[in-house]
């Protein structure tokens, strides 16, 4: 049997992987596999600072730990297959890596939009190439832009799109409100007030049905019929994980990779899953398999997975819990920040305010059976600040059961 | 071991005061405060702070 560990999936989740892994005492053979040519960097400033011209491309390389100093790298490679049951997995250059023990770490890409008009001026955004050409588009003088989907990340570009002076910005997006579906409401609705005050217009509650121009996209048309006039569109409408080459091992990858509580897939003792591609259960709350994509989450799966891979591959026991993190995450847009701890999520219908008020500096409790589940703040230093005070007593609840 | 903090990259999101509570701490300003040259045990929560900062903004020399 191999004794070289594989980790598919060369960015923040597989390379806190292989240097967690050598904290767990694995001094085998790591090679990291990568279709993307750079070293592992950095994504939440793609739609911020980087996007802004604010922090160049070489700041965003992650510092690695010194243990991984020997591992091969595989860069600007895929993996096109692997067979879980003959433990080898196949690259797009025709090499065949036995291995030992697997770590899936290949994260997601965007989705995109599938309706009729031209592709040039359409951009996602997910990768420093991504990056550097919406780039590109924002900062040619007159830009009108229009961002579809009012998540996380098109709201983000929609205020960096503002920063740097783009003649009209307009979100769109079927829910009512923006990032609704992480926040609820109340919270929603204020980030809506920030945002329209800050210069960004929203066309809330409906979808997109095509897009305008010969060649390149002039205009986004509405469910109405009407036409927002685009000279740059970004497609910001959620992401897909990036299992395909994982098929025709009989793994559940419906939404990524089911893992067990242990983060170990197909019930196998020899593959792990890490970062946004993971859907894992969390003992913290209900024990329902979910994704998380926060930038928390390589780091916390890593850890722990990298932990329960190197006992297996030494013949030790781990003896650990079931995976329980406190997810946590930050939103930088505009002049404000969101920051959140805990699973908000699942708090939505009982949203209190705790601190503050929804126009200034706020701090909201999510709860679930009367019960604190997550806090999310929404403004300057203090509120984000505010938020962290109450981190502690979120970890300090007991197990959510269903 | 050293530890270094860019203070212009910092942006305050204290995930190093959780990481390593003894070597980083936000002061009675608000700003963040760190011991320079912690003992060498505290090795593994340092490389946990310097993991867990969105920013990169920490570096650690022997
Ligand atoms: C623009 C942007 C802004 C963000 N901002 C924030 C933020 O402000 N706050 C926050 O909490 N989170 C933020 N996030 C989320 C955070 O960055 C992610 O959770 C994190 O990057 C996930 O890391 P990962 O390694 O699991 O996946 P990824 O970073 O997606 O890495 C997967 C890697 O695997 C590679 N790969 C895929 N398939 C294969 C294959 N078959 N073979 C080989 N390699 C493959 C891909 O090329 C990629 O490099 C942001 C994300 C983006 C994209």
């Amino acid at each position: 049997m191999s004794t070289n560990v594989v980790v598919v999936g060369a960015s923040m989740a597989g390379l806190r992987a292989a240097e967690q892994l050598r904290a767990a005492g694995w001094a085998g053979p790591i090679t990291l596999v990568g279709e993307e040519p750079h070293m592992p960097y950095n994504r939440p400033p793609l739609s911020k600072e980087v996007l802004a011209g604010k922090a160049p491309f070489a700041s965003l390389a992650f510092r690695p730990r010194a243990g991984v100093a020997d591992v091969e790298w595989r860069l600007g490679t895929r993996a096109v297959r692997a067979d879980l049951d003959r433990r080898v997995v196949e690259l797009d250059d025709g090499t065949v890596l036995p291995y030992g023990g697997l770590v899936v770490a290949t994260g997601m890409r965007p989705r995109r939009l599938r309706c009729p008009g031209p592709l040039t001026g359409r951009h996602t955004l997910r990768t420093l190439a991504d990056a550097q050409g919406l780039r590109e588009s924002l900062t040619r003088p007159g830009a009108r832009v229009v961002v579809v989907g009012a998540g996380f990340i098109g709201c983000e570009v929609a205020a960096t799109a503002v920063a740097l002076g783009a003649a009209e910005v307009t979100v769109v997006d079927p829910l009512p409100l923006p990032m609704v579906g992480p926040l609820g409401e109340l919270l929603a609705r204020a980030l809506l007030r920030r945002h329209e005050q800050r210069g960004v217009r929203f066309a809330l509650g409906t979808g997109v049905t095509g897009f305008e121009g010969a060649e390149h996209v002039t205009g986004v048309r509405l469910d109405d019929g009407t036409v927002a006039a685009a000279d740059v569109v970004v497609e910001a409408v959620g992401s897909v994980a990036n299992t395909e080459w994982l098929d025709g091992n009989g793994l559940d990858l419906t939404d990524g990779v089911l893992t067990d509580g242990q983060l170990r897939v197909g019930g196998r003792h020899d593959v792990i899953a890490v970062g946004d591609v993971a859907r894992f259960p969390n003992a913290r709350y209900d024990g329902v398999p979910r994704r998380v994509e926060h930038w928390s989450i390589p780091t916390d799966t890593a850890k722990h997975a990298a932990r329960v891979l190197a006992a297996h591959l030494t013949g030790t026991d781990a003896g650990l819990a079931p995976f329980a993190p406190l997810p946590t995450f930050w939103s930088d847009q505009h002049d404000f920040r969101l920051q959140s701890f805990g699973a908000p999520v699942l708090g939505k219908e009982d949203v209190r305010v705790l601190e503050g008020d929804p126009d200034g500096d706020v701090l909201a409790g999510y709860h679930r059976g009367g019960r604190l589940v997550g806090v999310v703040a929404l403004g300057g230093r203090a509120a984000a600040a505010a938020a962290a005070r109450h981190r502690a007593e979120l970890l300090k609840q007991p197990a959510l059961t269903a | 071991m050293k530890v270094v903090v860019d203070m212009n990259k910092c942006q305050d999101h204290g995930q190093c005061v959780f990481a390593a509570p003894d070597v980083f701490r936000f002061d009675d300003a608000g700003h963040l405060a760190h011991v320079p040259d912690p003992d060498d045990a505290l090795r593994d929560e340092v490389e946990e702070a310097a993991d867990v900062c969105p920013l990169q903004a920490i570096r650690i020399e022997d």
